[in-house]
């Protein structure tokens, strides 16, 4: 038998039909719903007199409009809230499960999938948001996809999709203190470029990615889009296993037993070949934090800002220079010299409860700096609030001047009330730093959670490497 | 039904930056709605006007920025769009495609797009034609030097030709999806004529791995 990749795999056991050109008809078992990217695909199974192919299959939460202050009065901005209500009344219509913005349960849908167990190795997972790669953790093929194959999934349970190259991402070595799958993923981007992973499904693999946890895993896979690739994986493992067990969405009994049999299997052959493979030494790796308003502008805490004069090639040049001009920067500025106004401790990237722990060590019994005009911090979903309340990580962020605020996607792109206003700079442990991405004219850095922590109390960044 | 595609002739409008995102070409405030039109108006909106754009508030009477291309009197009437390497990355966003096409465009040419992106661009009759970095860099020297610069696309013969037919280059596109363009096909109808397939291998799967299926 020839030898194949965990992508192979999934791909494999889910077509279900596949046209002269090699255009595949791929079976969805999971279809993550939310209130931006859904409203125009229920109307349009409407107007064609649709049904949702399979209820069950749909999970749906609101989170990009949703208010991460007090919510007992709804939502105040009429638009968002149309959004959200219309979610709601296509949930109820169509039979959906749907977590509503009141229940403990709500939160970003990349959280709340795994959190459920609604996310189960061996699956397709697909979602309106091209985050949707976060699920990849779980062996499971997970991608984002538009509006009209929203829709599409609903009709027929089913996507059209030619197949990705195989890429592998093989990380190795121990990762040193105060470095985190945050890193990996922007040395990866900085690594193989923004547009590096298109046309791929990237497969993590390696020791170091091993010893990641399952939210580590789910923070490295998340950033896979940024690299250019739709979908993210990591094999399954016994961390995996130990992760699911018990999750509400989780088999139990005997179907467990079965279904851990037949996930075991989730694993790239020895012999399985990749069209592109990389290799990084995570020894090499340090805290890193972006400079520019794409992923790929990335440097480590302890270099200065790149000098365009020095780049060879005139179309990246100019990007450079533009994007500096929208940062406020110049160039060879060492990057802790770098002063913030926010810090934003969210997104769908790190919002879990192990990136608050992390952030919560370094914070703890220490004060915002005097410069710091707001600093927050966003679970990812109504559990990971109600665990970190009850290890008490709420107070330890609200005694140091942080907010402690209501789950939701936030800052991250500041659909909601929460944005950076024009010219202020963000620490922030989201995924973009695209320009206005938290705001009309708002700085992004990208950064951990450790390394936000530490930036909200000295004002500007600092190595966490040193930090004591 | 969306719009078919076939030969397409039109005055082109150049956008000359690398890795151009989806939050650029529609930010995110204006994702509110819960409609599939009403985005032209807000594409590109913070390169394009002076001000900030507010979803649900008219835009008549915003301050344009006329530094930007879109603005130029020469680009008025545009249809084709050039564009740099890894155009329209970042969300999945489909307003970013609605938005490009309620504005007027029905093909975009560029060295590479976001895979997603592309997908979106496919479902919308808004044509995605790859060409060689060499080439598109050479559009976008002539774009600048002859105002008016006009292109033939044409999606049948896969090629895109200057109108005296001096310049004809091809492009790639996957059958089906050339297909689908040039009729205009909804392509969740095309998916439900296996509708029966779809059925025996969920009949299967529900036997083989019932666990997805709680």
């Amino acid at each position: 038998m020839i030898a194949r990749t965990l992508y192979d795999k999934l791909w494999e056991s889910h077509t279900v039909h596949v046209e002269e050109d090699g255009t595949t008809l791929l079976y969805i078992d999971r279809h993550l719903v939310h209130e931006v990217t859904s409203p125009q695909a229920f109307e349009g199974m409407k107007l064609a007199r649709r049904k949702p192919w399979r209820v069950s299959a749909n999970l749906a939460v609101a989170d990009h409009n949703v208010p991460t202050t007090n919510r007992s009065g709804g939502i105040a901005d009429p638009v968002s809230r149309l959004q959200v209500d219309t979610l709601d009344r296509n949930c109820e219509e169509h039979g959906i499960v749907e977590f509503r913005m009141n229940d403990a349960r709500q939160g970003i849908v990349h959280v709340i999938g795994p959190e459920q167990g609604a996310t189960l190795p061996g699956m397709t997972v697909v979602c309106g948001d091209s985050h949707t790669s976060t699920h990849g953790a779980f062996a499971c093929l997970a991608f984002g996809i538009g509006t009209s194959e929203v829709e599409h999934v609903l009709s027929t349970q089913c996507l059209l999709a030619k197949k990705m190259k195989n890429m592998l991402v093989r990380i190795e070595g121990p990762l040193a203190r105060g470095v985190t799958a945050k890193d990996i993923a922007l040395a990866v981007i900085g690594r193989i470029g923004v547009a590096g992973g298109t046309g791929c499904t990237i497969e993590y693999a390696g020791g170091t990615v091993r010893s990641l946890t399952l939210e580590g895993r789910m923070t490295l896979c998340n950033m896979s889009i940024e690299a250019g690739a739709r979908a993210g994986l990591v094999a399954v493992d016994e961390a995996t296993l130990a992760y699911l067990k018990g999750r509400p969405f989780a088999p139990r009994g005997e179907l467990w037993d079965r279904a851990v049999a037949h996930w075991r299997t989730l694993k790239s052959d020895p012999e399985a070949k990749f069209d592109r493979e990389v290799a990084i030494d995570a020894r090499s790796i340090k805290p890193q934090v972006t400079w520019g308003t794409s992923p790929e502008m990335v440097v480590t805490v302890d270099e200065r800002v790149p000098d365009p004069d020095r780049e060879k090639d005139a179309i990246r040049r100019e990007g450079m220079e533009r994007a500096l001009t929208y940062m406020g920067l110049r160039p060879n500025t060492p990057m802790t010299d770098i002063r913030i106004d926010k810090v934003f401790i969210g997104s769908c990237t790190n919002s879990r409860i192990e990136d608050l722990r992390a952030a919560a060590a370094i914070v703890r019994g220490r004060r915002l700096a005097s410069n710091v005009r707001l600093a927050m911090v966003v679970p990812g979903s109504g559990l990971v609030k109600a665990q970190a309340e009850h290890e008490g990580l709420d107070r330890v962020f609200k005694d140091a001047g942080f907010e402690w605020r209501e789950p939701g996607c936030s800052m991250c792109l500041g659909m909601n009330a929460d944005r950076l206003e024009p010219g202020e700079r963000c620490a922030s442990t989201s995924n973009r730093n695209f320009e206005g991405r938290q705001g009309t004219g708002g700085r992004t850095h990208l950064v951990s959670p450790e390394m936000a922590a530490a930036a909200a109390i000295a004002g500007h960044f600092v190595d966490v490497r040193r930090w004591r | 039904m969306m719009e078919s595609f076939t030969v397409l002739h039109a005055l082109v409008a150049p956008l000359d930056r690398a890795n151009v995102d989806t939050d650029q070409i529609i930010p995110k405030q204006f994702l509110k709605s819960i409609k599939r039109t009403g985005f032209g108006v807000n594409l590109f909106d913070a390169w394009r006007y002076l001000d900030a754009g507010q979803p649900a508030k008219s835009d008549a009477g915003r301050p344009l920025n006329p530094d930007f291309v879109l603005n130029q009197p020469r680009y008025q009437g545009a249809s084709i769009l050039l564009a740099r390497k890894n155009f329209g990355c970042g969300s999945s966003r489909e307003h970013a495609p609605w938005a490009l096409a309620e504005y007027g465009f029905r093909a975009l040419i560029a060295p590479s797009y976001a895979d997603i992106f592309f997908n979106n661009c496919c479902k919308n009759g808004l044509l995605p034609v790859t060409l060689t970095e060499a080439e598109v860099d050479r559009l976008f020297h002539e774009v600048a030097a002859f105002p008016g610069f006009r292109l033939i696309v044409d999606l049948e013969k896969q090629t895109v030709a200057t109108p005296d037919g001096s310049k004809v280059m091809r492009f790639d596109i996957d059958p089906f999806r050339k297909y689908c363009l040039v009729n205009g096909l909804d392509d969740i109808g095309l998916t439900l004529r296996h509708a029966d397939k779809i059925r025996a291998f969920e009949e299967r799967r529900r036997f083989e791995q019932p666990w997805l299926f709680g």
